[in-house]
């Protein structure tokens, strides 16, 4: 059912992938995911985030080793700027997912890329987090993603790729559409 | 309790197309249709729609276009005499005002249950539409009060909306051709852009339908396509019949000032949410519709024609609103009515045969239904991308009748089950 072009190595398991597509529209139940973080306050704004488990495809699933993120906010805020900003983290949560669906969706359609450079710029006016303004929403008043991407394809190709990259990303979908969050205290 | 050989559900186009290859293979068979010919056409459809294909392009099996306007486009009173025409050209064997209630098997065959009597069949094919139901998002629910709402099936013309502002949600062929309408009738319309389909009406001197009938676009098969799933939910084309051949495309909608907003993704305390992948979604759609063109340009140079056509151009890219709104507020009376342009789905629930996957679709290869001696036609993608259009109707149906027809002769030479 699929032809695929296996020239390009770009480094992304596509038949793996496809493999899954397939089982997973048999057995819809083991599409189930669930994502897990843990974030600990070290001290001000500075707080230190693990993952590790996730739940997948029936079972109990662990990263092959805890990755760790270090958060704070930068000297202009008066803090005393451990790690990236928690919006910077989004950010390179973005980046990150679209340049991954961009090495898969290239590879699926035999394109092999040389490099691919993001760089994320999201504007906010801060007004929002600080309570200045209640007009001002907190959040990002837009997001510019912009790609250098030097593969074997026409400008048109590379440009197809970048937009399914986004049809398919879990990041941009989350970002881009409401999500229900419900936050308790034990 | 009746019998025949064959019995189709439906006598619209692909039932009628149906009927004909069957007569033609001197195979005894009944229509069993709800309404009348053409019912969905008579009663189902808005007072200004016209079909999006060319005249010339419905070319059913042992009949055409005759008139004289081959380039235009019907209106529903001409679809209608043309399928009317076309049952009695062919002396369709049409039971109208028998609706259909149950299909069960029945040793060797089946037993078409309606209500005007019981039909005993050794096969039937189930022609009876893809557009049966209107798709309402389930967030519809959540919709402040007050708010008018209507499906592409109540819709006849702007008069029967209150003035005001009209939210249309979904830009598929439906969509852009009822928010054109309705803009022009003075009630401002906010059109939500989610996945959707741009072909330009006419390119390089001639219609789109054209050149996608020529280039062999709309000959491609269901078991030749990369993913069939996608081919067979991809949107209806943006595109509409008219006597100017105009391109209703997002940026013809812009221009006459209907607002664009993203796909409706929520509705919270009151108000719209709108998708932040506008941008995505136009470019996307700008995309396919140059591949689209790629191909018949390539196959243009191919056949020798450049000379003989305008040249190559490319169409500007959809104007995407600099920061579209990301939502709207329902309560406070700029959008008076919601229209839901979401698409259809076809109604099996008469279909008393175990033949149904979990996303309600009927079973089947290319019209061959799972069950032995059920088919299936006039659904998009069914055999070809033809298929849902009236013009697919004449190639699946000559498949179709020509498996229906060894099925019946296999089972001949094999003695029935007692």
């Amino acid at each position: 059912m699929h032809t695929l072009e296996h020239a390009a190595d770009n480094g992304v398991n596509v038949d793996a992938l496809l493999e899954a597509r397939d089982a997973l529209a048999q057995a819809p139940e083991a599409a189930g995911f669930q994502w897990r973080a843990a974030c600990k306050w070290i001290k001000g704004t500075h707080s230190r985030s693990t993952v590790r488990g996730f739940f997948g495809l029936g079972e109990e699933q662990q990263h092959r080793t805890e990755f760790t993120f270090e958060a704070d906010h930068p000297e202009v805020f008066a803090s005393e700027d451990n790690g990236a900003a928690p919006v910077e983290l989004v950010l390179a949560g973005l980046a990150s997912c679209l340049t991954a669906g961009v090495a898969s969706v290239a590879q699926m359609r035999g394109i092999q890329l040389r490099s691919v450079k993001a760089t994320v710029e999201g504007g906010m006016d801060i007004r929002g987090i600080l309570g200045v303004d209640s007009d001002v929403r907190n959040g990002f008043d837009g997001i510019k993603v912009t790609y250098e991407i030097d593969a074997d394809a026409t400008p048109e190709e590379i440009r197809a790729v970048v937009a399914q990259s986004q049809k398919r990303s879990a990041v941009y979908d989350a970002i881009t559409n409401p999500t229900n969050v419900v936050v308790e205290v034990n | 309790m009746r019998r025949a050989t064959t019995v189709i559900v439906g006598a619209g186009h692909a039932g009628l197309a149906m009927s004909r290859c069957l007569a033609d293979r001197s195979i005894d068979h009944v229509v069993l249709e709800r309404g009348e010919v053409a019912n969905s056409w008579k009663t189902e459809r808005w007072d200004s729609l016209r079909l999006l294909t060319p005249n010339w392009q419905s070319r059913l099996p042992g009949y055409g276009y005759e008139g004289d306007d081959p380039d235009g486009f019907r209106d529903m009173a001409e679809t209608i005499a043309f399928l009317e025409r076309y049952a009695e050209r062919i002396a369709a064997p049409v039971e109208a005002r028998t609706t259909v209630t149950s299909v069960r098997a029945v040793d060797g065959g089946y037993e078409v249950r309606s209500d005007r009597g019981t039909w005993r069949a050794r096969t039937v094919v189930v022609a009876s539409g893809a557009c049966n139901t209107p798709v309402v998002p389930a967030l519809a629910e959540l919709l402040p009060a007050g708010i008018h709402t209507l499906t592409p099936m109540e819709y006849r013309n702007p008069d029967q909306l209150p003035e005001g502002g009209v939210m249309v949600v979904g830009a598929s062929a439906t969509g852009t051709q009822i928010g054109e309408e309705i803009h022009r009738s003075g009630r401002p319309v906010t059109l939500s852009v989610g996945e959707h389909v741009r072909v330009p009406r006419t390119y390089r001197g001639r219609d789109i339908e054209w050149w996608m009938d020529r280039c062999g676009v709309l000959d491609e098969r269901w078991d030749e396509v990369d993913n069939l799933d996608r081919a067979r939910t991809v949107p209806s084309l943006q595109l509409a019949g008219s006597d100017d051949r105009r391109t209703v495309d997002l940026n013809a909608l812009s221009w006459i000032g209907v607002r664009l907003v993203g796909r409706l993704a929520g509705i919270r305390h009151g108000k719209a949410q709108f998708a932040g992948s506008l941008p995505n979604m136009c470019a996307l759609a700008d995309l396919k519709m140059s591949r689209l063109l790629d191909r018949i340009d390539e196959w243009i140079a191919e056949a020798g024609l450049e000379g003989d056509v305008p040249p190559r151009h490319r169409f500007e890219p959809t104007r995407v609103p600099q920061s579209p709104p990301l939502d709207l507020d329902l309560a406070h009376g700029s959008i008076r009515t919601i229209l839901w342009a979401t698409g259809f789905r076809p109604d099996y629930s008469w279909l008393d045969v175990p033949v149904i996957d979990r996303k309600g679709r009927l079973r089947h290869e290319g019209g061959v239904v799972e069950a032995p001696g059920l088919y299936l036609m006039g659904i998009p993608f069914l055999r070809r991308r033809k298929s849902s259009l009236i013009d697919g109707a004449a190639d699946d149906a000559r498949d179709l009748s020509a498996h229906l027809a060894s099925y019946l002769d296999a089972g001949r030479r094999i003695p029935a089950r007692a």
